[in-house]
């Protein structure tokens, strides 16, 4: 199957997703465009983790259909390798290799699983480790580091395998505040370089900020979607209008 | 009463001053055999100096057999650090199947590690000698297994065992964000297993394996039931050699018994310490 620009990079349809009896999701879908950023907000067990999860197939779906750049995700014959190549994450607790130092960790990924030669790799993991500004960081090991440098230092590392689309899976949540604001500042620099991003998160003032499209979720199910300004001041459905008002 | 901190009419509420824990506090040292040794070695000396021309006391009988006694040790170190050699190697690649993705592979090695693991270290020897040739086979070269190489394959198999379980009790511990961070950078599992997982259970392994080695070192007397020249056997020969005077038991077994303290304790001191820093490090 052929993709092009002008089609949707990631397309979620009518996906359901059930852990044993528990049913997460239930008939969700969306579509994320090459360059847009997009957020899912929602309470606390609504699935917008497990959703993304889905799309670097962590998780498996038990029904629809995932596409990334034209690529069937729900699918047993699946190749994850490429498939992961091309889908960046970044996770909630940074899941740094507390063994090897904030380098090591960026660049071991595009020297053992991309082939690149050690140099380039170095070369690359610099220019990254400078670019989420932790220059001088290099050598440290992530149990040296705070939990938004770390949190940095995955980003980097997410990058360097130079993914079309990165998934951010509440990657604020276990920080402290003060260093929510420089996590997030990275995260929009790559926004405003038209990274494609899709961001489970509950910074709602960020969000608004640097998304093109929200959605709102809800046992399941995507309750209410649309463009940042309309959503926030002109909330539609009963339950976003609650969610919203408790939230802001 | 006037040098009390605090003046009451009733005695019984004043509080009792702790006695000093200090004194109590003993850590065993090094050091500490030596001084029991020569204690056990003295002691044995008296009361003999006069029991005839015929018979040399305690202390010359026991300095005159120490260089037999010390080289059957060493034979049981041997013992030991083979049987732990190749009982690691193949435990943890029994470990390793029992993470394995294949369910066949996973319940094979399961129930090999469950079998050896529950079964008596004795058993086990006594296995290893009967069932195993004299000699064996390889592309037309015959080579013999004497009974210490049976041994030590016998004690090798609960060794396997535990190692197995070591192995994959370390890499459960690890949290699975660390599974989950990998294969979301595409390392295939194979890889995720050697550069990002086994690394970091390294450590986690290191005090357990330590510990199942002094147990085994501790085990390897066990090999004089079955007869190899180790320390208990020849102690036992010595004995009978010199007439089987009673007065020599204990001095002779005290000495093994230090030899085995002197060596195993300072390795349960090190893991006690290797223990005590890795868990300030994670």
């Amino acid at each position: 199957m052929t993709w092009d620009k002008t089609q949707p990079m990631v397309s979620i349809k009518n996906v359901h997703k059930a852990f044993g009896d528990l049913k997460v999701l239930k008939g969700v879908s969306l579509d994320v465009m090459k360059g847009q950023v997009i957020c899912i907000i929602g309470p606390s067990g609504s699935g917008k983790s497990t959703l993304i999860r889905c799309v670097n197939a962590l998780n498996d779906i038990q029904e629809g259909s995932i596409l990334v750049e034209g690529q069937e995700v729900n699918d047993p014959n699946l190749d994850k390798l490429e498939l992961r190549k091309k889908v960046g994450m970044v996770f909630q607790q940074y899941n740094l290799f507390p063994h090897k130092t904030a380098i090591e960790n960026v660049m071991m990924a595009p020297i053992r699983v991309l082939k690149q030669d050690k140099a380039t790799a170095e070369a690359t993991a610099r220019k990254l480790i400078k670019k989420v500004r932790l220059e001088g960081k290099e050598n440290a090991y992530p149990g040296e580091l705070s939990g938004g440098q770390q949190q940095r230092v995955a980003i980097a590392r997410s990058l360097a395998m130079n993914p079309d689309v990165i998934l951010f899976d509440e990657v604020t949540a276990a920080l402290d505040p003060e260093t929510v604001g420089e996590v997030l500042r990275t995260i929009q620099d790559l926004a405003e370089e038209g990274m494609t991003c899709i961001l489970v998160t509950h910074e709602m003032a960020f969000a608004r900020e640097v998304a093109d499209h929200i959605y709102f979720t809800d046992r399941g199910v995507i309750v209410e979607h649309g463009a940042p300004d309309t959503f926030f001041n002109n909330a539609q459905d009963e339950r976003t209008k609650l969610f919203l008002s408790q939230i802001l | 009463m006037n040098n009390r901190p605090y003046k009451t009419d009733m005695p019984v509420l004043l509080t009792v001053k702790p006695m000093s824990g200090d004194k109590f506090n003993f850590k065993l040292k090094l050091w500490h055999v030596f001084p029991v040794l020569l204690f056990v070695l003295f002691y044995s000396t008296f009361g003999f100096a006069d029991a005839g021309p015929a018979k040399s006391s305690v202390f010359e009988t026991l300095v005159r057999w120490m260089p037999l006694l010390l080289k059957g040790f060493l034979f049981n170190l041997l013992i030991s650090v083979l049987a732990m050699g190749v009982g690691t190697a193949v435990g943890a690649t029994l470990g390793l199947g029992q993470i394995s993705q294949s369910a066949w592979v996973r319940k094979f090695a399961w129930f090999v590690t469950q079998f050896f693991r529950n079964s008596p270290w004795l058993v086990l020897l006594f296995f290893a000698m009967f069932l195993l040739p004299f000699e064996v086979e390889i592309v037309g070269v015959k080579i013999p297994l004497p009974d210490w190489l049976k041994a030590t394959i016998g004690l090798s198999l609960p060794v396997m065992a535990n190692v197995s379980e070591i192995v994959r009790g370390a890499v459960k511990s690890l949290p699975s964000g660390q599974w989950e961070a990998a294969e979301s950078l595409a390392y295939t599992r194979t890889q995720t297993l050697w550069l990002i997982i086994l690394p970091q259970c390294v450590k986690r392994m290191l005090p357990p394996w330590m510990n199942l080695y002094s147990i085994l070192t501790m085990a390897t007397v066990l090999a004089s039931i079955v007869g190899v020249s180790e320390v208990m056997t020849l102690t036992g020969q010595v004995l009978s050699s010199e007439g089987g005077r009673p007065e020599l038991l204990a001095p002779f077994y005290s000495f093994v018994l230090l030899l085995f303290f002197a060596y195993c304790y300072p390795i349960a001191r090190f893991t006690v310490h290797l223990e005590k820093r890795f868990a300030v490090i994670s």
